[in-house]
């Protein structure tokens, strides 16, 4: 890594686009051993942290119904909303905590007097999953099951980041789980319409320095090329049969990314024979993005285009315990792990 | 949300599956892994197996993912 530093005589960049590659950087401590001239950049690859505030604030409304139960993934609960968040409308009744799309399946048929809500939020990680569920749904005749879906699809996602927001990337680490659904392959078309080596890694921090040290011998033999190095899960193709349940039950359309704006074709939406699944339609909702909260930063966190430290509500206004935006309340978001590794590396810098 | 964990099928009937890892049993579906059997370890991720994992990457997983919980639990502190 230094020997590419060296040669290319200016700062790498280097993207993680998963969240869970930052938080795996940071608590081996990774980042304190890299070069100098070798940046990390945090990307959009937490979902919670990507979903626009539209999204949320639509889910808190239907929180509100007195004919709704939301099923959520626990890491939704405490993103905040204009008004709360699904962790403070929890003493209502209304919000249940589920591990997967096939117990929400279950809450719809134990409360067939209620409304199930599923909030899909993820990548295509989690795609198939809210996919099998509304197959299911369907076949059963269950009626009283919706998905809010908020998929996201991360390729297009690199395209627009290159495109728009933040051409200063020089590779991408890629993530090694979205990678065993689509295939380390989707990842060919960075490689060769921008140009950028793209390396699948796992997230154990051996996998991932290995993954850096190819990216920089790509970088300084002037090379871009595609390579998994997560051997172990991910195939060139991946699952092909989460693959077909995905596209069986969605199709991509544009959508709203915190930070990134419209994408064109990077959300997953439900196709017209499932549309009667789809919460928005069900409920006569239209979704618009709202305006950011306050002094949040986090859009241009996920675009790596600052670290965290560098908005002003981290750590004063904005704290994993009080948090302002996603980035402090996901797990995987950037300034949720600023905040409890990042103070060394503030000081260094 | 990116996270899968390994995990060993201890019950297989149809597409449903009880699985074990971590000192921990439970649902999972089998689903998109049509050709996962009893004893497999497998990639699960919101309650889905996603893939087969072999051994040793699943050893290195868990221990990865015992050091992140603990990560989580840490008490708010600015702090290395």
């Amino acid at each position: 890594m230094k020997s590419a530093c060296k040669s290319l005589g200016r700062r790498i960049n280097i993207m993680e686009v998963c969240g869970t590659h930052t938080v795996s950087i940071f608590r081996s401590g990774i980042r304190t051993t890299l070069p100098d001239g070798l940046k990390l950049l945090s990307g959009p690859g937490c979902p919670v942290c990507v979903t626009d505030q539209g999204y949320i604030d639509t889910v808190l409304q239907l929180a509100d119904r007195s004919d709704c139960l939301i099923a959520t993934y626990g890491d939704m609960i405490r993103v905040p909303g204009r008004e709360g968040s699904l962790e403070t409308k929890q003493t209502g009744g209304n919000v249940k905590l589920v591990l997967s799309s096939e117990d929400a399946l279950e809450l719809a048929r134990s409360n067939p007097d209620r409304e199930v809500v599923f909030v899909a939020v993820g990548f295509e990680t989690t795609a198939p999953a809210t996919a099998v569920a509304v197959v299911e749904a369907a076949a059963e005749g269950i009626e009283n099951f919706s998905v809010l879906s908020s998929h996201k699809l991360v390729v297009p996602a690199m395209r627009a980041l290159l495109s728009e927001k933040n051409d200063n990337i020089d590779a991408f680490l890629c993530p090694g789980h979205v990678s065993v659904i689509i295939g380390y392959s989707a990842f060919l078309e960075i490689v060769e319409d921008f140009g950028r080596p793209c390396v699948v890694a796992g997230f154990e921090p051996a996998q991932i320095i290995e993954g850096l040290g190819e990216i920089c011998r790509q970088l300084e033999a002037g090379k871009a090329e595609l390579k998994s190095i997560y051997k172990a899960v991910v195939t060139e193709r991946g699952n092909t049969t989460a693959q077909e349940v995905i596209a069986e039950c969605f199709e991509p359309a544009d959508g709203y990314w915190r930070g990134l704006g419209k994408i064109p074709k990077s959300t997953l939406k439900l196709k017209e024979k499932y549309s009667r699944f789809d919460a928005l339609e069900r409920f006569g909702i239209s979704e618009s993005p709202a305006e950011e909260l306050m002094g949040c930063r986090c859009g241009e966190v996920l675009c790596g285009l600052i670290e965290p430290p560098q908005c002003r509500l981290f750590g004063k206004a904005c704290t994993p315990r009080e948090p302002v935006g996603p980035c402090m309340v996901s797990s995987e978001g950037a300034c949720s792990a600023w905040f409890k590794y990042g103070a060394e590396r503030v000081s260094k810098r | 949300m990116c996270l899968a964990l390994p995990a060993r099928i201890v019950e297989l009937k149809g597409d449903n599956a009880v699985v074990d890892a971590m000192g921990n049993r439970w649902k999972a579906k089998t689903t998109l892994l049509p050709d996962a059997r009893l004893g497999e370890l497998v990639l699960v991720h919101a309650g889905f197996a996603i893939s087969f994992v072999d051994e040793q990457e699943a050893k290195e997983t868990w221990e990865l993912i015992a050091q992140i919980n603990e990560f989580n639990e840490t008490p708010n502190k600015v702090s290395g």
